[in-house]
């Protein structure tokens, strides 16, 4: 099977889309002769041309907006906000419009879109450039929220978004652009709403999401050196959630722990916790606990920032506490 | 001007039309038969009137708040828009979305829109749609004074011009947006003033005056349809009825409001069209007849449609 980064994994995606459909374009800010500022746009305008890959002004409101317009017009749009930091100033046109106007309008009208992201810290980016947005996303009905964890699930994903007919946004956590995994060739689908048990385990469940998988798959590796299985639950699409999924690994193990890198207080995990406590509860033979990014703004210094993302031993130190060990 | 008379009875007609039902739901909403907001065009008729004489169904509209009039011009059907805000089951939106998001995508509706300015990126983006897949079409942005001054308005100008969409700009200039009048909202006296900065055309016409707007918007379309990019106009006019029913519009005074009575732009358009010998008096009681029954019978429709069932709230909210 073939090996490329994250980054490439889903510029195959869109390339594959855009050959197999005329009305798929790509636009945003630095996505045609720059290539996308992480370089998951590189080479479509060469290929599909300004029409179909339009580099715009940076206006936010307007690339979104004329995204949902086109879209209740016919078109699939793929568009890129460079940093999902930057959906403050054109939320609007996200969750008013896209999100709504299928419901509101009784039923009629469809918004195929697509809204890729960079998010997450651990490049020095700062309060502004770093964040985790996707609870923001999750808390709108209408939308649909994806964030893969590696190339293969980048890649499968990506193509069933841009085939999805409502508006999704689509995140994809820096750090993971440049990490190489095996991608097969041509196209496949990875449904939306399912979650994917990224290691088989017994005795706690570890549910996460993008890089936060790959901390929990570290933090899995050492514990089994220490003779506790985990089992590491990829949820893959945050909306629709997989309840299935996390009630069956949680109904197997009994014990969980949530990460995130979004911020703790409302974040996802709190979603998650609260389902598992309405529908699982008389499973559960410890607390459930999060493992997630404190209440404050990402901070700079890399001192700072290192402490703000989950760690490998906080996780650790986490199964260990509902292990009772 | 080259119209033909059918075409000119044809917009008073519509104008009489939106007038009327209007007038009928503003006493139903006294009534408490329409729960929520309404917000009347009473006064702006010859503005959406005009415009859409020259629209045909392939072209798109997107609408504001104040939409009722956009809807009618565009060949919403009264029925539908009356059921709607009852709330009523067989509303356009199934009880949904109420007055302030009636749409229906099949003829060019893009909706109503609750939010002051979020029109003109939707409006840009469904003209990159023609554009793109090659349409002969256009989309028309009605959007108000208030949101003349909102960011997203301006970024869709700007990105309309850069990809040089065929999109026409709107500009109901009612003088309020509730109660901040444009003498403090706007810098400049005339939002068209601002067309210069997005190097497009920009126009300001009498806004009562049907046929002001219809030969303006005219030249627009066919400007954006030839490939010639988008273009603003600017429609000045005036709302008779408050923001929403029940604004006791303390902001603005008894003189104001009668002196653009005296130009409501229907007695106005009624009157040329008589002295044209385009209308005669028994033709248009015969219009005003037609109308009232059509009116009738959307609120007996709307009274007699059944509400949404309670099982329905969630659904519609995805495509499968």
């Amino acid at each position: 099977m073939p090996t490329m980064t994250f980054g490439q994994a889903l510029n195959e995606a869109i390339k594959i889309e855009m050959q197999r459909d005329p009305n798929v374009y790509v636009a945003g800010e630095d996505v045609g002769v720059y290539g996308g500022i992480f370089g998951v746009t590189a080479g479509l305008l060469d290929q599909f041309g300004p029409k179909r890959v339009r580099d715009t002004p940076i206006t936010e409101s307007a690339i979104i907006g004329t995204a949902v317009g086109a879209a209740s017009c016919g078109l699939r749009p793929v568009i890129e906000l460079m940093f999902v930091d930057f959906i403050g100033v054109s939320m609007d046109q996200l969750f008013n419009q896209a999100a709504k106007m299928k419901y509101m309008f009784g039923g009629k009208a469809k918004i195929p879109m697509v809204l890729r992201a960079s998010c997450g810290a651990g490049i020095g980016a700062a309060a502004q450039h770093s964040q985790c947005l996707e609870a923001w996303f999750m808390h709108v009905p209408g939308l649909k929220v994806v964030m893969p964890s590696t190339p293969h699930d980048a890649k499968g994903l990506l193509i069933s978004a841009i085939r999805d007919d409502n508006p999704v946004v689509f995140l994809e956590h820096k750090i993971l652009y440049a990490m190489e995994g095996e991608v097969p060739a041509g196209e496949y689908t990875i449904p939306l709403g399912k979650a994917d048990v990224k290691r088989e385990g017994k005795d706690v469940t570890i549910i996460a999401t993008a890089q936060a998988v790959h901390t929990a798959l570290s933090a899995a590796e050492k514990l089994a050196g220490e003779g506790i299985s985990v089992e590491v639950l990829d949820l893959r699409t945050l909306s629709p959630l997989d309840e299935d999924a996390i009630l069956e690994s949680v109904r197997k193990t009994h014990r969980l722990v949530i990460v995130h890198e979004a911020v703790k207080f409302g974040g996802p995990g709190a979603e998650i916790a609260a389902l598992v406590a309405e529908k699982a509860f008389d499973r559960l033979d410890a607390p459930i606990l999060r493992i997630a990014a404190p209440f404050s703004p990402v901070p700079f210094s890399p001192a700072l920032e290192k402490e703000y993302i989950p760690s490998v031993e906080k996780v650790i130190g986490a199964v260990k506490t509902v292990m009772g060990s | 001007m080259d119209i033909t008379t059918e075409k000119m009875v044809d917009m008073y007609t519509n104008m009489t039309k939106i007038r009327m039902f209007e007038t009928r739901v503003s006493e139903l909403f006294a009534a408490g038969k329409v729960p929520g907001f309404v917000h009347l065009y009473v006064g702006e008729e010859a503005v959406a009137t005009g415009v859409c004489a020259n629209l045909l169904v392939s072209d798109y509209i997107t609408s504001t708040h104040r939409g009722h009039g956009h809807l009618i011009s565009k060949g919403g059907d009264v029925k539908f828009m009356m059921a709607e805000l009852f709330g009523k089951k067989t509303g356009y939106c199934k009880g949904k979305g109420g007055s302030m998001h009636i749409a229906d995508v099949d003829l060019g509706i893009l909706g109503a829109n609750g939010i002051v300015g979020a029109g003109p990126p939707l409006a840009t983006g469904a003209a990159l749609a023609c554009h793109y897949q090659g349409k002969d079409s256009v989309c028309v942005c009605f959007f108000g004074d208030g949101a003349a001054n909102q960011g997203t308005t301006h970024e869709a100008m700007n990105l309309a011009t850069c990809w040089k969409l065929p999109v026409v700009f709107v500009a109901e200039n009612n003088m309020y947006g509730i109660s901040s009048c444009t003498i403090n909202s706007m810098c400049v006296p005339n939002i068209a003033d601002r067309a210069s900065a997005y190097d497009m055309p920009g126009i300001t016409v009498d806004g009562n005056d049907v046929m002001a707007v219809y030969e303006a918007s005219s030249e627009a379309i066919k400007r954006a349809k030839q490939g010639q990019g988008p273009s603003l106009i600017e429609c000045k006019t005036y709302r008779h009825r408050g923001h929403f029913e029940g604004d006791p519009c303390v902001y603005r005074n008894k003189e104001e409001l009668e002196e653009w009575k005296e130009k409501d732009p229907i007695p106005r358009f009624e009157k040329k069209l008589l002295d044209l010998g385009v209308l005669s008096p028994e033709k248009i009681q015969e219009i005003k007849s037609s109308i009232k029954k059509q009116i009738e019978d959307a609120e007996r429709f709307a009274e007699e449609s059944p509400y949404p069932d309670p099982a329905e709230l969630t659904l519609g909210l995805y495509t499968e």
